[in-house]
């Protein structure tokens, strides 16, 4: 079954690409990449049910391989943000969209390997598909400045895989092989040579750049804000998540067995970046940019988590890692909405557009709200979490962590106050409710994010009864 | 012997590239990029893995370089006060770039060289059988993401350059 989850959106591609271009209507292509998309997430729910906790009851179905619990719900969020991008782009109405639909189906089947190898240098081979790809739909309009932040990231990228390929050399001169499991074994027994010490070094340098945190962040507001609005919800919902945190996540706990050495770097890129990240955004006029810094500064968050090296600091991570595709997500629907509908991304353009665009306005405030950490929505719990087992490592950095998610709710209020409240500036005075599609994307997030709030609780009991925390 | 012809050819590797980076001219560029390609597949073969040097030789130094230059000749031609100048602004930014290299690789050869040891022996490459074993039997997974990143190249091929001449019709 896991092969499946890189051959179906291959043989969406297939299929599209099968006969003469004229043969397939963008409809068509439309459907089928849903359909793609749906799939997965019913493959990957029925993976989350069957696989069970930990790697000892994964399924392996070649060598290099595997699915888990954690990598089940990752292909799960991966087709529901795929699939809420598709929705988007169908109300979108610039760009080539045929190829915007093979390409997607292309990051689709990237991420997935991505998600379910067992090997470093696998790793780095399905991180490249996803750049290579991810930097084609930034600039698939042409535009110069889609371009600029397409080159952006496309040249952090590289420099982000020189430093995790010179890290793969030398795990693999350690180890003799660079699979995890192997990996792992030479970690286990000398950790604290220095080439390990380098290696992890090295590699989550690489690994910082692509999840885009202080200081390796400044491609994240110019590829956010500059792609297209199907793109900036795939983007930012999902694409950076999986390139970057998904993997320190499987990486660090898997194959650096947890090092201190590198548990210290990641504290200290977590907290800087949740604090910057959040002044940073509190200063923005543009949405999406405000949306990236959220987006940096919540990356934070996750990466708080992973550092505590507990079951509990993880499961926050993973339940965060979820929570913020999905909010995220939602976010960036309502900017590619109101910058549809408005043209602008200027905060200080809009006004009123509560009244005008009454679901984009409330998906707005559950989404923000979320973000925020307020119960019973999915972000609190996850952060409370979080912030539980930051304070049993450090009680003074969980307090900075808390601290900051008021800073989180004061550009929040700012940007809901200035966008749908107030009086309709010329911009908003017209303005209309989204199209049918984004409007079902939005239903569907804003669903996703209150239902995942309501069921934690019995989330925890369940793991909780399984000796997982 | 062979481990003087090794530094030689790896003085070499990191000259050639560090002039392919500093170089304006992107003619010249490509054909530095070129010659990297040609050191390493010389150093690949040295260090018996002459499949992945026979790989580097026609695809990085052969092809790559063929369309390298291919898109040079698309590109406008600076006049010669223009390249000069470029040249100069160049030369000033690349201006420690080989002594940090050189740096990089004292400090990397004095702290690391000591603890790298316990390498497993990689078996040849030499013949078909070991080259089907290294695709099919332990790198199968990295030819599916070889799959996607071509696919990716196509569509990208479509996007810049097929879809922009169907703009311009």
């Amino acid at each position: 079954m896991p092969l499946l989850m890189i051959g179906i959106p291959l043989l969406a591609v297939i299929l599209l690409n099968l006969g003469p271009r004229r043969w397939i209507s963008k409809q068509t292509a439309l459907y089928t990449a849903l359909a793609a998309t749906a799939l997965q997430m019913a493959l990957a729910a029925y993976m989350c049910f069957t696989v069970g906790i930990g790697s000892v009851s994964s399924i392996r179905f070649v060598e290099k391989l595997s699915v888990d619990l954690f990598s089940a719900v990752t292909l799960f969020t991966i087709g529901l943000v795929a699939m809420i991008s598709l929705l988007v782009s169908r109300d979108a109405s610039e760009g080539s969209r045929f190829s915007f639909f093979n390409l997607l189906l292309l990051i689709v089947a990237g991420m997935n390997g991505l998600v379910m190898v067992t090997d470093v240098f696998s790793l780095y081979v399905f991180m490249e598909t996803v750049s290579a790809a991810s930097f084609v739909l930034i600039a698939i309009n042409k535009r110069g400045q889609e371009l600029a932040g397409a080159f952006k990231y496309y040249m952090l990228s590289a420099v982000a895989t020189v430093l995790m390929l010179t890290a793969i050399c030398f795990l693999f001169l350690c180890a003799g092989s660079t699979g995890f499991a192997e990996v792992a074994a030479c970690v286990s027994a000398k950790g604290n040579s220095p080439t390990l010490i380098a290696a992890f070094l090295l590699f989550t340098s690489g690994l910082m750049i692509k999840c885009g945190m202080v200081p390796f962040h400044t491609w994240v507001p110019d590829a956010y804000s500059n792609a297209p609005a199907p793109v900036s919800v795939l983007l930012g919902g999902i694409v950076t998540k999986v390139s970057g945190v998904y993997v320190l996540m499987r990486v660090y706990r898997d194959v650096f067995l947890n090092n201190a050495a590198v548990g210290n770097v990641l504290f200290a890129l977590g907290i800087v970046s949740i604090l910057v990240g959040a002044l940073v955004a509190i200063g923005q006029d543009d949405f999406k940019r405000m949306l990236a810094y959220s987006s940096i500064s919540q990356l934070g968050y996750i990466v708080l988590g992973v550092a505590t090296g507990s079951p509990l600091g993880f499961v926050g991570a993973l339940f965060h890692f979820f929570n913020h595709a999905t909010f995220k997500s939602l976010l960036f629907v309502d900017a590619a909405a109101i910058e549809t509908q408005t043209g602008t991304r200027s905060m200080s353009h809009m006004g009123g557009l509560a009244k005008r665009m009454p679901y984009t306005g409330v998906s707005s405030i559950i989404a923000f709200l979320s973000t925020a950490g307020i119960p019973p929505l999915s972000g609190f719990w996850s952060k409370l979490l979080i912030v539980i087992a930051v304070w049993r490592v450090s009680p003074a950095l969980a307090m900075v962590a808390l601290a900051a998610s008021i800073l989180t709710l004061a550009y929040f209020l700012v940007m809901q106050r200035k966008v749908f409240f107030g009086k309709p500036t010329e911009e908003t005075r017209e303005v209309r409710e989204a199209g049918g599609n984004t409007v079902l994307a939005q239903v569907i997030l804003s669903a996703v994010n209150i239902l995942a709030g309501l069921a934690f609780p019995l989330l925890l009991f369940y793991l909780q009864g399984i000796g997982a925390l | 012997m062979n481990l003087t012809i090794l530094v030689i050819l790896l003085i070499g590797l990191v000259a050639s590239a560090v002039v392919c980076v500093a170089l304006s001219d992107l003619l010249k560029a490509a054909i530095a990029l070129a010659i990297t390609s040609a050191i390493l597949s010389i150093i690949m073969f040295l260090m018996g893995a002459p499949l992945a040097a026979v790989f580097e030789l026609s695809v990085c130094a052969g092809m790559i370089t063929v369309v390298f230059i291919s898109a040079c000749s698309m590109s406008r031609i600076y006049t010669r006060k223009e390249h000069e100048q470029r040249q100069k602004a160049r030369n000033r930014r690349f201006l420690l770039l080989p002594a940090l290299l050189v740096a990089l690789a004292v400090v990397v050869f004095l702290v690391l060289s000591p603890h790298i040891t316990g390498v497993s022996p990689i078996p040849s490459g030499g013949s078909g059988s070991g080259v089907q074993a290294a695709l099919w039997g332990s790198r199968q997974v990295d030819l599916i993401g070889q799959i996607i990143l071509i696919l990716t190249g196509v569509y990208g091929v479509i996007v810049f350059f097929k879809e922009k001449e169907a703009d311009g019709k």
